[in-house]
């Protein structure tokens, strides 16, 4: 097949269609990243409605409620929004490191420890003003996840543990610490059959974004998922540290710290799920009980690698993945399909875009590149 | 006042010897076919996701059938299917292993409790035990040495697949594919095909780990049966170096740590129970700090595994 | 096969709702029934807690005029909350039923507070004078069924030990353990119980663990509050001990070794609470009740319980139905010697003070913390 130098290498329809000149070119790298995952979306969820079209269902029907459900009213993109907000934070946890080629799964040992930390600083400090004690304990969360997962790379830099593992024991060990604490030292005696930490008090709580049911930990996702993407993408740390991803041993001998990388990162990854706690505590709960564990951690884990570890796209992916959850309760009392099925589809999803990794480059009609 | 069978604190040990017996049987299973897998140069997190198929997949043919043992079959073909599945996902090019691990993790989950809502409440046959214990009259030995087939079948299992990784022409060709994929393909080999048994088999040895759940012990199927089993073998093999007799003797250590927590509180010894429940992670983590070392992080480990480049 | 469903019919009615739905928000708003709903933490069919609840719910199902929409496995967090308000809006649900402990405070406090003209009914919770007046919280005495239960146990269990798998040490769980040890302690004054502390609601491989290290012990007879008896039973079954069911009927899975049980009566409790709303009568804010208001109920006998055994239980039984047996009755020690109850006192079902219980009574072997 003859290439002639200089002419625009496109194939056929879509891409003659446009007669793409090379701004159109890069536009159409990026709508790769568009344009498959959604392919991979649209295809799973024609999977999942011959899924459950297999057990007597009608699957026009499960994509109307699932619309409905997630997005189909005000109420539901409340429902929507309201589970999205942990995710983006969470997500951070998995997505940061991943930038360093880490694979970190301890979002939820992060949150829970963050949530602890949050509400001793809210318990030591009665008297101050709500915004100090918020404050306080925005700060006190961010520490305490970012020191758990600091934890995690500390092992791997100067032990060399595997950080996969470490975080995720790391993660049983933070469930067994918070039980221990919300139900012995840390237990207020008049929360008698739910065991949990005295409350904040209700001055101190952070409420919803004006004219919506949606808790401020939303805001503060988007905002904490922004600054990661300019820290990556636009500072020179995050250049040396996605150096450092990419090969450690060109990172070494360039003369990168790796292991102050390794730790940075690690304890902005911590932060974030550790925020991610407090607000749990700040806005929802109003204090800490085995509630917070919920597993937005581990949905965290998923929603990054659905957003392929890019903190950017980790916003519109926590979104999706609030509305699947939104849907589910829809899906059970509409048509009867069992909760598990939510996961399924998250799983069925997950399979798709990953699945759907081997096209990049190979879709004709968006092939831009020369 | 010492009623007969009485033992006092010797339950503490008895029970760890038990419960490393009992307990041990799935992460062994697991860890073994992820031991294989990771050989070949895969690594596969979606193995709790199998786990949880095979527990499912065994109790229903189980139930229906009326035989555990068609049972324990069909959880390892369903784990061997699952295996596949990963493997021909990670086939295709550019995919991350350690991604679509976690994705079957819950695409298994979600499926087998997906298809496990009618098996919550009838009453399947279980598989039977022997009993090693004939000789002693006190009930507590008696009952820890009640040993399951299957935890028989693995012990066995450990130095066979040594000997077969080390002697057979199967395992060279999987440690091949594990250290260098090229030489792999300059044997003559499909690096994709030898990657798709090793996965299947492991998928089909944690199939039968699961079956031991829902058919032996707890010896039910619902929906909190496995607490992080699966994923917590596939750290078993990386704190193992990948030798499947270290395999086996990490098995028993978690297994054991995992009964000490109910068996202190049966002699008394309540405070803290909550950190005792979690001394089996706190265990892990200590030996893999204390056997670690940062200038040779994984050492033993396949060349070809995603986590090690 | 099931594929034939999707005829052109189905497509054109599928399209047809879907341009519908969108346009009317409140689709499903059914007019003449009243709608209720539940809401459960767990799976419906855990042969336990949520199982009982669901048993309530079927009963409700079969009333005219009455519609159920159910939801299970609710987490504990604001999703209960979205749960509720999507039952509300989309479904018209106008009682709702959020059935486990954690839903209570703040969620359902705040959806109550949001929804003044409904009415939310939990499971459990403490209702006090501070909380909204639409909302209020039920709970049946079932340690009084534990009771009776222990009465049994203590007289079939040949080695006087009996054993107790718990979740948490919590008010509920330890009035539960206090109330077995108390009544096989009427049957046999020297008889211990040990407890073991799992540490949460449902946990299969440690619930099975500590089934069998309290059989290693020389227990006979076992009990249990847990989510979900199921291992529990069929473990002790297996080992060849006795055992107690608790909230469903555990019988089934082990018909000679399964005592008696205590179980919750909801399928009564329901029909009963919706009669009063459907016809504006206010259910009560604080609802309690015992074995006489037919909130709980104590299983049938197994075939293992002897005559003597059945005879006491069934006498201490009737006296709890007629309302005149008090079971913390002064002087009660805990395990550790402190006295708890003084000599003289007597603290009735709805004493306040047995909802902040903390102790173990004397014979409990076992620690709270």
């Amino acid at each position: 097949m003859k290439a002639d130098v200089g002419a625009p290498v496109v194939k056929s329809g879509l891409g003659e269609l446009l007669r793409l000149p090379p701004f159109g070119r890069k536009l159409g790298g990026v709508a790769e990243y568009v344009v498959i995952p959604a392919l991979a979306l649209l295809a799973s969820l024609v999977l999942f409605g011959i899924f459950v079209a297999a057990f007597g269902k009608n699957p026009l029907d499960l994509y109307f409620y699932m619309y409905q459900g997630a997005f189909g009213t005000w109420f539901s993109w409340q429902n929507t929004l309201t589970r999205a907000a942990p995710l983006i934070l969470t997500a951070l946890c998995t997505a940061l490191p991943a930038q360093l080629g880490m694979v970190i799964i301890g979002g939820e040992g992060a949150l829970l420890i963050g949530a602890l930390c949050a509400t001793s600083a809210a318990l030591a400090l009665p008297a101050a003003p709500p915004l100090v004690v918020d404050l306080a304990m925005a700060l006190a969360g961010m520490a305490g996840g970012g020191l758990w997962i600091m934890l995690s790379g500390a092992l791997r830099q100067f032990r060399g543990v595997n950080e996969t593992i470490s975080s995720l024991l790391l993660v049983y060990i933070a469930l067994a610490i918070l039980n221990f604490l919300v139900e012995g030292p840390m237990r207020d005696p008049t929360s008698l059959n739910k065991p949990s930490t005295p409350e904040i008090g209700a001055a101190n709580m952070i409420g919803s974004i004006p004219g919506t049911d949606v808790h401020w930990g939303l805001a503060f996702g988007i905002i904490a998922a922004a600054l990661s993407y300019i820290l990556i993408y636009h500072t020179v740390f995050g250049f040396a540290a996605r150096v450092a991803g990419g090969n450690i041993r060109a990172a070494k001998v360039v003369g990168l710290s790796v292991g102050k990388l390794i730790l940075i990162i690690c304890f902005l990854a911590g932060a974030a799920a550790g925020l991610a706690g407090m607000m749990e505590v700040a806005a929802v709960q109003g204090r800490t009980n085995a509630n917070l564990a919920a597993g937005y951690g581990f949905a965290g884990i998923l929603v990054a690698f659905l957003a392929r570890q890019n903190p950017l796209a980790v916003i519109p992916v926590a979104v999706l993945l609030g509305g699947i959850g939104a849907s589910g309760g829809l899906l059970q009392r509409r048509l009867g399909l069992p909760d598990a099925s939510v996961l399924v589809l998250q799983g069925m999803i997950f399979v798709m875009v990953l699945a759907s990794d081997s096209l990049y480059g190979r879709l004709s009609f968006l092939k831009g590149k020369s | 006042m010492a009623a007969p069978g009485d033992i006092g604190l010797w339950t503490v040990p008895l029970a760890v010897l038990g419960g490393a017996v009992r307990v041990s049987t799935p992460f062994l299973f697991v860890s073994l076919g992820e031991c294989i897998t990771e050989r070949s140069g895969r690594i596969n997190l979606g193995l709790e996701g199998t786990l949880v198929m095979g527990a499912m997949a065994g109790y229903g043919v189980s139930y229906l059938t009326g035989s555990p043992w068609l049972g324990v079959l069909a959880a390892g073909i369903a784990g061997a299917g699952m295996g596949a599945l990963h493997a021909g996902i990670c086939g295709l090019p550019r995919v991350n292993d350690i991604a679509v691990g976690i994705a079957l993790m819950l695409f298994g989950v979600g499926l087998a409790f997906y298809l496990g809502k009618p098996l919550i409440e009838p009453t399947a046959p279980r598989l039977p035990s022997i009993d090693f214990g004939w000789w002693s009259d006190i009930p507590q030995l008696r009952a820890a040495l009640r040993i399951n087939v299957l935890f028989l079948l693995g012990v066995a299992l450990a130095p066979i697949l040594v000997w077969a990784l080390r002697t057979t022409r199967w395992g060279l060709i999987i440690r091949t594919a594990g250290e260098s994929a090229d030489a792999a393909l300059a044997m003559g080999y499909s690096v994709n095909m030898i990657r798709l048994r090793a996965t299947m088999f492991g998928g089909f040895l944690a199939g039968i780990g699961g079956s031991f759940l829902s058919l032996f012990y707890p010896g039910s199927w619902n929906e909190g049966l496995s607490s992080g089993q699966g994923i917590t073998a596939v750290a078993l093999v990386i704190f193992a170096r990948w030798n499947p007799m270290l395999c086996l003797g990490a098995s028993l250590l978690f297994g054991g740590a995992a009964a000490l927590g109910p068996a202190l509180q049966s002699v008394g010894f309540s405070h803290g129970y909550h950190l005792f429940n979690a001394a089996p992670y706190i265990l892990t983590l200590l030996i893999m700090i204390a056997t670690c070392s940062p200038k040779r992080t994984l050492v033993g480990a396949p060349a070809e595994l995603s986590i090690t480049r | 096969m099931t594929f034939d469903k999707l005829s052109r019919r189905h497509l054109l009615q599928g399209t047809a709702a879907l341009t519908l739905g969108t346009a009317l928000p409140l689709r499903g708003a059914f007019a003449a029934d009243t709608t209720v709903g539940f809401i459960y933490v767990g799976s419906r069919d855990d042969y336990g807690y949520n199982q009982a609840h669901a048993a309530g719910a079927a009963a409700l199902k079969k009333m005219p005029g009455i519609k159920v929409v159910e939801e299970e496995k609710v987490p504990e967090t604001d999703a209960v909350e979205k749960t509720m308000e999507s039952m509300i809006n989309l479904d018209g649900a106008t009682l709702l039923f959020p059935t486990s402990f954690g839903y209570y405070n703040p969620h359902m406090l705040k959806m109550a507070t949001k929804f003044p003209k409904l009415r939310f009914e939990h499971c459990g919770g403490l209702w006090s004078e501070k909380d909204p007046k639409n909302a209020g919280s039920y709970f049946g005495y079932i340690d009084e069924a534990q009771h009776v239960s222990g009465i049994v146990a203590g007289t079939m269990s040949k080695s006087g030990k009996l054993g107790f798998v718990a979740a948490k040490p919590i008010p509920q769980v330890l009035r539960n353990i206090n109330a077995f040890t108390l009544g096989a302690k009427l049957a046999n004054p020297k008889v211990t119980t040990q407890v073991i502390f799992t540490g949460d609601w449902s946990m299969p491989v440690k619930e099975a663990e500590a089934t069998n290290s309290l059989i290693d012990q020389g227990v006979d007879v076992l009990t249990c509050h847990v989510d979900g008896p199921k291992t529990v039973v069929e473990n002790a079954a297996r080992r060849g001990a006795m055992v107690c069911g608790y909230h469903v009927n555990q019988s089934v899975l082990a018909p000679q070794a399964y005592l008696t049980g205590a179980e919750w009566n909801w399928e009564v409790l329901y029909p009963r609470f919706v009669k009063m709303f459907t016809s504006g009568e206010t259910i009560p804010n604080f609802y309690r009740g015992g074995l006489k208001e037919e909130l709980v109920k104590v299983s049938p006998y197994g075939p293992m319980v002897s005559e003597a055994a059945k005879k006491k239980a069934d006498e201490v039984k009737a006296a709890l139905m007629a309302g005149s047996y008090v079971i913390f009755k002064g002087p009660i020690v805990d395990n550790k010697g402190a006295t708890v109850i003084a000599a003289g006192v007597s603290r009735g079902q709805t004493d306040p003070e047995l909802e902040k219980m903390s102790y173990l009574v004397e014979g409990v072997i076992g620690a709270t913390s």
